[in-house]
């Protein structure tokens, strides 16, 4: 403790330099949390085991879709309580950069699998007596300034409707909310009648299942019932938790997993020749210094230690900052994107600590370089060039 | 005479260059008494520096011996060596060499941070150095904010704040107007006089060596003594 005034001095001796080498470490740790949290919310979540939500698609690939008739049977299948059915849409509100989940489902089970969604009894029965009615999700309606009676057209990117168009028209008969503090409210819920009756393709299909398990029923046996009734059936089916769904589903654009280690070692191999870079140079720049260090009586492994804590806490500040931004903003990406992935954006404890171990590793391997050059300074030879 | 301070015997350094062998003292003797003032003249290249700097335990002979002290140092590992300079001897360098980037006081207080001396402690003693020198109130200045001659004399606050016996000065008015070389060489008499340090400095100026008690001439890595004037 009684170096860290020293190391400190040192650290900020070039503050322009030291700050954009900051800057940039704090960038490559703030995709670290982003593509972290974001990809938690893709890869992790409660075991099977612990699901008390199933999620039903096509074995081969979520964009197959599957037969309405599936839902009697797995209503069949014991273990189960409810089940719903929901198709993605993919359209847009007034401009392509608009998108958000819009999903025509079964309302009534929807509601009833998820009890954290809350909706005025007399806005549901709205919703329920109007083909064309919609519900939306309070962010939703906030984020557009909707309000309840509003119709709104939709642009769909997949779904044709019968009569060529490709504008759904919806009236917004409600707009509900969700207890779930991690939860999400922005997307929104149409009939799936409706939606099925004026589509041009696809009669009779929907995108995926949803159920929830009843009480004292093993989730695990009840996937693997829902699984087996459908095998060797033109349509087989994978039974997951609603997490390896939202999985799957990002699968679809890529090995996001693959992707995100790949952006990451090219982001930290670049902040390695960055912060190497800078702390060579401040080394260089002061070999003088360093010699009178070791002429007071300062040991190598101390100048060592010095220049590596240097190293070390340029890192430190730069994660720390970055990380801090980083959880900031998944906080709110989890809202704003928790509709297209499910929910769950987070930086976990976990990637708080590997970020830490990344932190001193970097720096390390940054820093011990230039260390060893200062550790190896000869007195009489460094004095002389100063 | 007082009892020796430092005693070199036989002692030489050759350096490689490449395939080139070059001797830069030879086969020297000397015996520093304990509060000695001891100036050491000679042309570039004689070889003054690298006898300051085996006599400071930065640099080893290559044959003889240098004892100080009760230390030989010729014997002693790089490590040991660190420890005996941070208690026994004191540096100062023609260019200051302060750290730019810490105040006169903290500049003052770096050798202290080997000690097991508290923070309080440390301050306390770096400011009865800078007092020795007359720089009490530029404690808290950044050397760029000091002139020549001041940055000289926190220099000297830093090589006694430790109390060493010896004090080891290479070419410490170099760089310095006469005005405040004189300033320099007369604190450094004081520390000798009144403080019991014994100085050795190696300079090129006639008129600095007129303030030590005795002056030595080294040419060609040998020497040769004649009374102060």
């Amino acid at each position: 403790m009684k170096y860290l005034g020293l190391i400190w001095r040192n650290v900020w001796r070039k503050k322009a330099r030291t700050s954009l080498t900051i800057l940039s470490v704090l960038i490559a740790f703030l995709l670290f949390a982003l593509l972290n949290a974001v990809g938690h919310a893709l890869t992790s979540g409660a075991p099977l085991s612990a699901a008390q939500r199933l999620v039903v698609i096509d074995k081969i690939s979520l964009i197959n879709l599957l037969p309405i008739s599936y839902g009697n049977k797995i209503a069949a299948i014991p273990g189960v309580r409810a089940v719903t059915h929901a198709t993605w849409f993919g359209g847009y509100y007034q401009d392509p950069k608009n998108q958000f989940g819009q999903f025509p489902t079964d309302a009534e089970a929807y509601f009833d699998i998820y009890p954290e969604l809350e909706l005025p009894d007399e806005q549901f029965e709205a919703f329920m007596n109007n083909r064309t009615g919609a519900l939306v999700g309070e962010a939703l309606a906030e984020q557009f300034g909707w309000k309840v009676g509003d119709r709104i057209p939709v642009s769909a990117t997949i779904w044709t409707r019968k009569d060529g168009g490709r504008t759904w028209e919806f009236d917004l008969e409600g707009i509900f909310t969700t207890s779930d503090p991690r939860g999400t409210t922005a997307f929104m819920l149409f009939q799936y009648d409706y939606f099925n009756e004026a589509r041009q393709f696809g009669d009779g299909l929907i995108g995926w299942y949803v159920l929830s398990v009843a009480d004292g029923a093993d989730p695990v046996e009840v996937a693997n019932a829902i699984d087996a009734e459908f095998a060797n059936s033109p349509r087989e089916t994978e039974t997951s938790t609603e997490q390896a769904f939202a999985a799957s589903f990002a699968r679809q654009f890529g090995n996001i997993a693959l992707i995100v280690q790949l952006i990451l070692g090219a982001v930290f191999f670049t902040l390695l020749l960055v912060t190497g870079n800078t702390m060579a140079q401040s080394v260089r720049e002061r070999i003088p210094e360093l010699a009178v260090l070791k002429t007071v009586g300062f040991k190598d492994g101390t100048v060592l230690g010095i220049v590596m804590a240097e190293s070390i806490l340029i890192m430190v500040i730069g994660g720390g900052l970055g990380l801090g931004i980083g959880w900031a903003v998944a906080q709110s990406l989890n809202e704003a994107l928790a509709a297209m992935i499910g929910g769950g954006i987070f930086l976990s404890g976990q990637a708080f600590i590997v970020a830490v171990m990344i932190m001193i590793g970097a720096g390390v391997a940054a820093g011990i370089f230039p260390a060893l050059k200062a550790m190896r300074l000869s007195i009489v030879d460094a004095l002389a060039r100063g | 005479m007082s009892e020796a301070l430092a005693n070199l015997q036989g002692v030489s350094r050759v350096y490689q260059k490449g395939k080139e062998r070059v001797e830069v003292l030879h086969e020297l003797d000397l015996v520093i008494p304990a509060g000695d003032f001891l100036a050491i003249m000679g042309p570039s290249g004689s070889g003054k520096t690298t006898l300051l700097n085996i006599l400071g335990g930065l640099d080893q002979p290559s044959n003889g011996a240098v004892t100080v002290g009760a230390a030989e140092l010729s014997s002693m590992s790089n490590s040991q060596l660190s420890h005996w300079r941070s208690t026994h001897v004191g540096f100062v360098f023609q260019f200051y060499n302060l750290l730019p980037v810490l105040t006169a006081q903290k500049n003052v207080e770096l050798p202290l941070l080997l000690t097991n001396f508290s923070a309080k402690e440390r301050a306390a003693r770096a400011g009865i150095a800078l007092d020795i020198v007359g720089l009490s109130d530029r404690a808290k200045h950044l050397p760029r904010e000091l002139s020549g001659g001041e940055e000289q004399r926190v220099a000297i606050a830093r090589a006694i704040v430790s109390d060493p016996a010896l004090l080891l000065c290479d070419e410490p008015t170099g760089d310095l107007d006469r005005e405040k070389a004189d300033e320099i060489l007369k604190l450094l008499q004081v520390l000798n006089r009144d403080h019991g340090k014994t100085v050795v400095m190696v300079t090129h100026d006639a008129q600095a060596a007129d303030f030590a008690t005795r002056t030595l001439h080294v040419d060609k890595g040998k020497l040769e003594s004649r009374a102060a004037a």
